[in-house]
């Protein structure tokens, strides 16, 4: 181990000496900050709609996608849930902990992940999540390593998604929504927009490969 | 098909291996299938963005100035990586990161690995170097899955198995996973990748993958994707090793609001890929418990140092001047003997062999300028292909005949009594190569020594008996 560890020293000294040298001079942090600071940043970053057309796109894009969404009040986020699932044939969900307890219904059955193996997460029906922000123009909902959401294996190895998706956490464009996560950039992040799909086979887009092959989104006023 | 990777060192010129390309008439008809429903799609989602310029022009600043100040912020990334728990490595060149992953791995304990498609371990030939280490890995990308099962390349950068069609892929996997009753309907194909890969996402140890963009400011990965093979490589396995090359690097995280509105819209035509994953290091409970990412110089920093053909690194992989290319569009991307083909692989290749192989590469163009106008960070690729171009003929001496060929051009064309001699000459000169039509008109259809390439696909006519001037002349010169 030690001799590579040198190695490796002496080739980062190597590409850094040989970056200095192709553009002449080693650069420094002012010099980057008040350049990347004069960018040139032309481009919307901020919403340009209605809070009732932001949340319509969104719902629009996801269905786009092929996943399912419902909009309901706070009051009937457990019956719409139940719907769902009923609807799907789904009876054993996988939960992050620190999802809200008065989304889940009664009658099915609800298991807080603690740390499942992977093979434990595939025997499961689905998995039920919140979510930090959506992004209406893209349809694509973001989940983060918080409460409510969970490490990524237990959004990933289920074969269905149910995300609940608050109203005030819906944005426009993606630079609000990255403006959004900035503060938490740095905890496990995962975009999705839509169900796992794949146009690898002459282009033909085609839902479901690896990721959950099946999404239904509750937006909650 | 060989199964041998697309090595530029050893590859034939571009001529010689397209003129084959040309003649697979499947080849032809699939890959303008693919590359023009790409191409509608991209230009459907692109039209519906009002701020596009703009945010090409963002994007292009952005990549400017990351490479400006490359050493500043790869030093950023490699601090903040190795904070959050992640552990940085470098390589000068290909063998060395073979070398280093090749350790890792082993390290790690497995003798097998799950991999994302990373056109940078294709670069390296990394699977090859694996193999030879006892190391069996398993690609994991549907398009990748096609290539690896069918001992075939990639073509293109985003959807490397393009040049198949449904019924040579249902082939592949009916004989490769030994299911001689599927069905040739994508979804089947698509279902069967899925069956077989499943068992080895849940059991494999260690993951390979490339990165879109390292984030100096966070120390953060971000890789897109479609299946979700790209979240079970990064998610599942105890190990997990990035190889990024010093170019991918990302000044702060908020620049990601323009990379990833200008990457989906122009590589596959979506407004978001399916999945975004972002990772900063390791996280308690949550994915690898070791994450090693291996920064590669590999001959970028050669094209740094070229300072008019620096724009090259900008590339951001979208694969867009592929689609757009009506050279790429005619011979698919095998005939340019590197996993990178199309516009931005015949600027990129030769640059990344410092000049010395795939010198013919940036003569595939008619510079046209379509890869320019689709270009999400606007590289101009018709600018640095004549550049490219010159260096070639520059290196080649001044005794090559290109060079001594335009210098002969150059001394007629600035004397008059040597340009009216030189069309005296030609005319005299043709004579035995016209042929008459029925319409007696002259035609010439073959051509001598390096004049041949104009004469391979159509007909010269043949040179006026007089030329204007002397039309001009004979009448007086008064223009009555």
């Amino acid at each position: 181990m030690g001799t590579k560890v040198m190695a490796t020293a002496s080739a980062r000294a190597e590409i850094l000496r040989r970056i200095r040298a192709a553009k002449g001079g080693a650069s420094d942090a002012d010099a980057a900050s008040s350049e990347w600071e004069g960018l040139a940043r032309g481009y919307r970053r901020s919403a340009s709609l209605e809070r009732v057309a932001v949340i319509e796109l969104l719902e629009d894009r996801l269905w786009d996608y092929d996943a399912h969404v419902a909009r309901v009040a706070r009051v009937n986020v457990a019956a719409q849930v139940a719907s769902m699932l009923e609807a799907r044939g789904k009876r054993r969900m996988v939960v992050p902990a620190g999802l809200a307890v008065e989304w889940l219904p009664a009658g099915f059955e609800f298991v807080v992940d603690e740390g499942m193996s992977a093979a434990e997460l595939n025997e499961v029906d689905g998995v039920m999540t919140g979510s930090t922000v959506a992004i209406a123009e893209t349809g694509s909902v973001v989940l983060q390593n918080v409460a409510g959401q969970g490490r990524r294996a237990a959004t990933l190895v289920p074969d269905y998604h149910l995300c609940v998706v608050r109203v005030e956490d819906v944005v426009e464009t993606v630079a609000e929504g990255m403006e959004r996560l900035a503060p938490t950039a740095e905890l496990t992040t995962t975009f999705f927009s839509g169900p796992s799909a794949t146009a690898d086979i002459e282009m033909t887009r085609i839902k479901g490969v690896h990721g959950p092959r099946f999404l239904d989104v509750i937006v909650v006023d | 098909m060989s199964g041998t990777a697309l090595d530029p060192k050893t590859a034939p010129a571009f001529p010689i291996a397209a003129r084959t390309a040309m003649k697979d008439a499947q080849l032809r008809k699939n890959v303008r299938h693919a590359t023009e429903v790409i191409q509608a799609k991209r230009a459907r989602v692109v039209a519906e963005m009002p701020d596009w310029q703009e945010l090409r022009e963002a994007g292009k600043q952005i990549r400017q100035h990351t490479m400006m100040h490359l050493d500043f912020y790869l030093e950023e990334f490699e601090r903040n990586c190795t904070r959050a728990g992640g552990v940085a490595h470098w390589a000068r060149d290909a063998a060395e990161a073979r070398q280093i992953v090749t350790a890792l791995v082993k390290a790690s304990g497995s003798d097998e690995v799950i991999k994302i498609k990373s056109m940078t371990t294709e670069e390296i030939q990394l699977n090859q170097a694996l193999e030879e280490a006892g190391i069996r890995a398993y690609e994991t990308d549907l398009a990748e899955l096609i290539i690896q099962l069918g001992h075939d390349r990639p073509s293109h950068i985003v959807v490397p198995a393009l040049h198949k069609n449904r019924h040579e892929i249902r082939e592949i996997f009916r004989r490769e996973m030994n299911l001689p009753e599927i069905g040739d309907r994508p979804e089947d194909l698509a279902d069967a990748a899925r069956t077989f890969l499943r068992e080895k996402f849940l059991r494999v140890k260690t993951g390979v993958s490339g990165a879109n963009f390292l984030i100096a400011e966070t120390g953060g990965v971000c890789i897109v994707e479609s299946e979700g093979n790209g979240r079970m490589c990064l998610t599942l396995p105890e190990t997990l090793i990035t190889i990024a090359g010093i170019d991918k690097v990302l000044p702060r995280y908020q620049d990601l609001e323009v990379m990833l509105q200008l990457l989906p819209r122009s590589a596959t035509g979506e407004r978001m890929n399916p999945y975004n994953s972002i990772w900063t290091g390791v996280s308690e409970g949550d994915g690898p418990r070791t994450f090693h990412v291996v920064l590669m110089d590999n001959a970028r920093t050669e094209v740094l140092a070229d300072e008019e053909a620096r724009q090259t690194l900008n590339c951001i992989r979208c694969a867009a001047c592929q689609n757009a290319c009506p050279v790429y569009r005619q011979t698919g991307g095998h005939a340019y003997g590197s996993v990178y083909a199309g516009p931005i692989g015949a600027i990129l290749t030769p640059q990344l062999q410092e000049m010395h192989h795939a010198q013919s590469l940036p003569y595939a163009s008619s510079l046209c300028g379509a890869c320019y106008e689709v270009c999400p960070v606007k590289i101009n690729i018709p600018e640095v292909l004549i550049h490219l171009r010159n260096k070639v003929v520059k290196q080649n001496g001044a005794l090559n005949v290109e060079a001594v060929a335009m210098k002969a051009i150059g001394a007629i064309f600035r004397s008059e009594g040597r340009f009216r001699a030189a069309q005296r000459l030609g005319r005299m000169a043709e004579t035995p190569l016209v042929r008459k039509d029925e319409k007696g008109e002259g035609w010439i259809g073959w051509l001598p020594g390096m004049l041949g390439g104009w004469t391979q696909a159509r007909d010269l006519q043949e040179m006026p008996k007089e030329t204007f001037r002397e039309w001009w002349e004979k009448r007086g010169g008064d223009g009555n």
